[in-house]
């Protein structure tokens, strides 16, 4: 078997990378070996311009149960139970083709969780689409949507939040990343690396068929442009029933003990998993295609190899136990095969029968690919275009509603109850009626919180201001909750690292996740990166997407976003200065521009301690951070979740320095709106800015007071199923 | 009390109807191969997509081993609770009339509703509609083929029969539902069958505890 020369290049490896490979491996590789050099040698799975970044990053911690590396990262909830957690992102099969790439990303990700022997208990997503008056993005919305509604669903994992942002710059390439929470027995967890010279490994799940062939390089690690459509046949097909098969079945060998390890297959298929598990257990592995169940008859081995069929499952057994295990998959229905063994050889091997038809060692496979430095160049100014969509000299309560109105900032629900968010009877809180979704932990006697967040546009302005502010709304909305922050997960969106802008941000980003996780002292337990995230006008705006995880002592002290009742005192808690910097006031007008303040983490962190320890303590009958579109916003939602209207004075921001504008439409970060019993707000050291009553939304700010009744308000921000369904 | 809750391959909520039940009495999980109930008094089809329902909900789930045994177990008069894909399996397997169609807007939809208790005829329901007013139940959907139809002379008679367990709250029927029906019972009452789910309203801490009226009520018919 020989390959032409520019078959590498096909593939996606560069003309270097090819030789290194040639050297490495002693000769040129065959096609099977290309095949799979080419995946493992991916940006998808090598991290290759990433890699040396994210070695900034804190990942340890006294709660750390596992760590990056593994398949999902795990925190110590107490009671001997762990919570697993990972964010992935699926955006170029979603993309391509909404429906299958979200669903499968779903999918995915609950395999990465399940295979550290966790049962998945929540399901968070983070979307990013072009505006919504676009035909295109009202695609994708809609086929994303209903993708992670019908994998989540139909494997009956609870959807308990996420955040969804329309911005020009998503147009081309939507933004689809996922986020599973599961908890764990610490003493059945198991982790990824193969063990035992002798041992089976044992294909457990779907047969394998010719779907998703080199995901992983075509799609993932290539910018997306013309003729996508025609790279459909790469983007994998769903089957959550099969998952959720795969799933009990997987939970079941590991409560008997009857696996030494267990891998998913996700990007790169067998390739991946099998080399990854050989590389973190420092053996080799010989795989016989032979014996991996097919769907179609006639696969050549590479396309056994790379496929990226779904709902596969790959673990280690000891040979005794084999039998046993075999049996707990045809209780549950689901496909299982011997095909291959743990050996002391270091080398991956890939045999058809009796015939090598290809062996590498696994280190060259796994560890080899060069990692690069990133070039990073500080654009000048603001890249990318903002046009106007608000008059100029609109009046404050036609600016309130269009901000309420703006896609970005309207409520979600449209959305939300497409998936199933209360099955498995642990949602605390739903989503939209508090700032983090809440989930009951009986296994532990608590609860936890969990949060996802990641405004791109401010990132984009400043890409380190604006991820220190998305770790920042994290903490800050698990604060609103009563939670304390366990460990950080993420999913770096960016474009073409190659390129000196992209560099730019993707170099500052990862220092100031760095930065603010350290001051947070949060470890960073897992996370993805999706780069070459650009269409034909350029990169995406940079963006990192935060999970945070954190504890609640007691999930009957958990406050929530509405208002409680008439009467009831209004204030401000935090270091919120807000500036129409980056905001999505600046974005309606026109005038987006480059540079945020910088956050001040050491008091925002102070502010988060307060909220924590009031909620907790039962003190606050409300709490909502305050963030895309100011204060005005955040008191329409917090009115509009009661049905109760409100009455405030912004005059103490004003004496903070903001402008009445900056007051009422300003963003930034440290800012919380807090409702309860005057005295005790006061003892708290809360600003008081009024009460809560009436029908109407009334804000005085300076000279200019305005009133918007709660009717329209809640009109405006419930607007966005009209405007999905009447767009033409 | 023993209640047995079904376990399909695709199932969903069967441990929080596990669960629901527990509170009540003692509960076990029933797979779906055995056609052994012995022990049951009470048994519980629960939501999910039995078998992946990639045919038609409930269509494959009505021919397990397990659904053989509780058609006999309810023709024996023995109780029989279908939650939304339960109510499908139990229509497909003719132990209910009507049917389950795709939601009016061809969407899934989760919410939390309102829901009446409506057949004084039933024992199940009867204690709930005997407030009058009826009083409302607090329960959440989660449904894509949640609508229910029959043909108009089998929802007169049903109707007529005091066979309508359940009715959404006026304005809140959330998917199309033919006259607000949100739950049937057989003509004997002790098989019901309904879209809305009890099971996950059963704890203050999660919403509602209203469910629990919906198994209690329930255990009554076996008692």
């Amino acid at each position: 078997m020989t390959v032409e020369l520019s078959k590498h290049r096909e593939l996606g490896l560069t003309d270097a990378e090819f030789e290194l490979i040639c050297e490495k491996h002693g000769r040129e590789p065959n096609a099977v070996e290309l095949a799979m050099f080419s995946l493992l040698w991916s940006e998808h799975c090598s991290y290759k311009h990433s890699r040396k970044l994210l070695r900034r990053l804190p990942t340890e911690g006294e709660r750390v149960v596992m760590g990056p590396g593994e398949n999902a990262g795990a925190v110590d909830i107490g009671n001997g139970h762990a919570i697993a957690f990972k964010v992935e992102s699926h955006n170029h099969p979603s993309a391509v083709e909404p429906f299958q790439g979200a669903a499968t990303g779903v999918g995915g990700i609950l395999r990465d969780v399940f295979a550290l022997g966790a049962r998945p208990i929540a399901i968070l997503d983070s979307l990013r689409f072009g505006e919504l008056d676009s035909v295109r993005s009202r695609h994708l919305l809609d086929g994303a949507v209903r993708g992670i509604g019908h994998y989540g669903n139909s494997i009956g994992v609870a959807n308990v939040g996420g955040e969804i942002y329309f911005e020009p710059p998503y147009e081309h390439n939507c933004l689809v990343n996922a986020m599973c929470v599961g908890i764990a027995e610490t003493k059945d967890m198991v982790r990824a690396a193969a063990a035992g010279t002798g041992n089976a490994v044992v294909l457990m799940g779907a047969s394998t068929g010719r779907d998703g062939i080199g995901g992983a390089s075509v799609l993932a690690s290539a910018e997306l442009g013309e003729g996508d459509e025609a790279k459909r046949p790469t983007v994998q097909i769903g089957d959550p029933f099969e998952e959720s098969k795969v799933l009990e079945c997987c939970l079941e060998l590991l409560e008997k003990g009857l696996l030494v390890s267990l891998q998913d297959l996700g990007a790169a298929g067998l390739t991946s998993s099998a080399g990854e598990m050989a590389s973190a257990g420092g053996v080799g592995i010989d795989i016989d295609v032979a014996r991996v169940p097919l769907r179609e008859a006639d696969m050549a081995p590479f396309e056994i190899m790379v496929s990226e069929s779904q709902e596969r499952m790959l673990g280690v057994v000891e040979p005794a136990r084999v039998p046993e295990v075999l049996a707990v998959c045809e209780k549950w229905q689901t496909g299982s095969a011997e095909i291959g063994v743990v050996t002391d050889s270091g080398r991956f091997r890939i045999l058809h029968g009796d015939e090598v038809v290809g062996d590498i060692a696994v280190e060259d496979l796994v560890d080899g690919c060069p990692l690069y430095d990133i070039e990073p160049v500080e654009p000048e100014g603001w890249v990318y275009g903002n046009e106007a969509t608000l008059a100029a000299g609109a009046s404050a309560e036609d600016t309130l509603l269009a901000l309420l109105g703006s896609s970005s900032v309207a409520s979600k629900r449209w959305a939300f109850e497409q998936y199933d968010s209360v099955v498995g009877s642990r949602t605390v809180r739903r989503p939209e009626s508090a700032d983090a979704a809440v989930l009951a932990i009986p296994e532990a006697g608590n609860a936890i919180g969990v949060s996802i967040d990641g405004n791109g546009r401010r990132v984009a302005c400043d890409p380190y201001a604006g991820t220190v502010e998305a770790v920042l709304e994290c903490a800050q909305n698990l604060a609103c909750v009563g939670a304390e922050p366990l460990g950080v997960t993420n999913c770096l969106n960016f474009g073409n690292p190659e390129k000196p802008t992209p560099a730019w941000q993707l170099d500052r980003a990862i220092s100031a996740l760095a930065d603010a996780c350290n001051a947070l002292g949060v470890p960073v337990v897992g996370g993805n990166v999706s780069l070459y995230n650009e269409g034909p006008e350029g990169p995406i705006y940079p963006t990192p997407v935060i999970g945070m995880v954190g504890e609640i002592p007691d999930p009957e002290q958990v406050a929530g976003s509405a208002f409680a009742t008439e009467g009831e005192a209004i204030a401000l808690i935090g270091p919120f200065e807000p500036t129409l910097a980056g905001s999505q006031l600046a974005k309606l007008r026109g005038e987006l521009g480059a540079g945020l303040p910088q956050p001040e983490v050491e008091a925002v962190a102070a502010a988060c301690a307060t909220v924590r320890d009031a909620v907790r303590e039962g003190k606050l009958s409300s709490v909502h951070d305050i963030s895309d579109g100011g204060l005005a916003c955040a008191l329409a939602e917090c009115s509009i979740g009661s049905g109760i209207g409100s009455k405030v004075d912004v005059a103490p921001l004003r004496e903070r320095g903001c402008s009445p504008e900056e007051a009422l439409f300003g963003e930034g970060t440290g800012g919380f709106l807090v409702s309860g019993d005057r005295d005790t707000l006061d003892s708290l050291g809360a600003t008081a800015i009024g009460k809560v009553g009436g029908s109407t939304i009334e804000i005085a700010a300076g000279d200019r007071s305005f009133s918007v009744g709660l009717d329209s308000a809640e009109g405006a921000w419930q607007s966005l199923a009209d405007r999905f369904s009447s767009s033409p | 009390m023993i209640w047995g809750v079904l376990q399909f391959p695709g199932s969903c909520d069967e441990r929080d109807a596990l669960h629901a039940c527990s509170l009540l009495g003692e509960a076990r999980l029933v797979w779906h191969e055995t056609r052994d109930l012995s022990g049951i008094e009470a048994i519980v089809i629960p939501g999910g997509f039995s078998y992946g329902d990639y045919l038609r909900a409930g269509a494959i789930a009505r021919f397990s081993p397990a659904m053989e045994a509780v058609a006999e177990f309810a023709a024996a008069g023995g109780p029989v609770l279908g939650i939304c894909n339960g109510f499908q399996v139990l229509c497909e397997a003719k132990l209910l009339p009507g049917a389950l169609l795709l939601n009016e807007d061809q969407r899934f939809l989760c919410r939390q509703v309102d829901l009446v208790a409506d057949g004084p005829k039933s024992e199940l329901t009867g204690d709930l509609s005997a407030h009058r007013p009826p009083e409302a139940l607090s329960i959440p959907v989660k449904h894509g083929e949640g609508r229910y139809w029959a043909p108009d002379e089998v929802l007169d008679a049903i109707e007529a029969g005091g066979q309508v367990a359940y009715r959404y709250a006026p304005g809140q029927n959330p998917n199309g539902s033919a006259r607000d029906i949100a739950g049937v019972s057989n003509e004997a009452g002790n098989v019901v069958g309904l879209m809305p789910h009890p099971e996950h309203a059963v704890d203050p801490l999660t919403g509602s505890t209203d469910g629990l009226r919906v198994f209690e009520a329930m255990g009554r018919v076996a008692a």
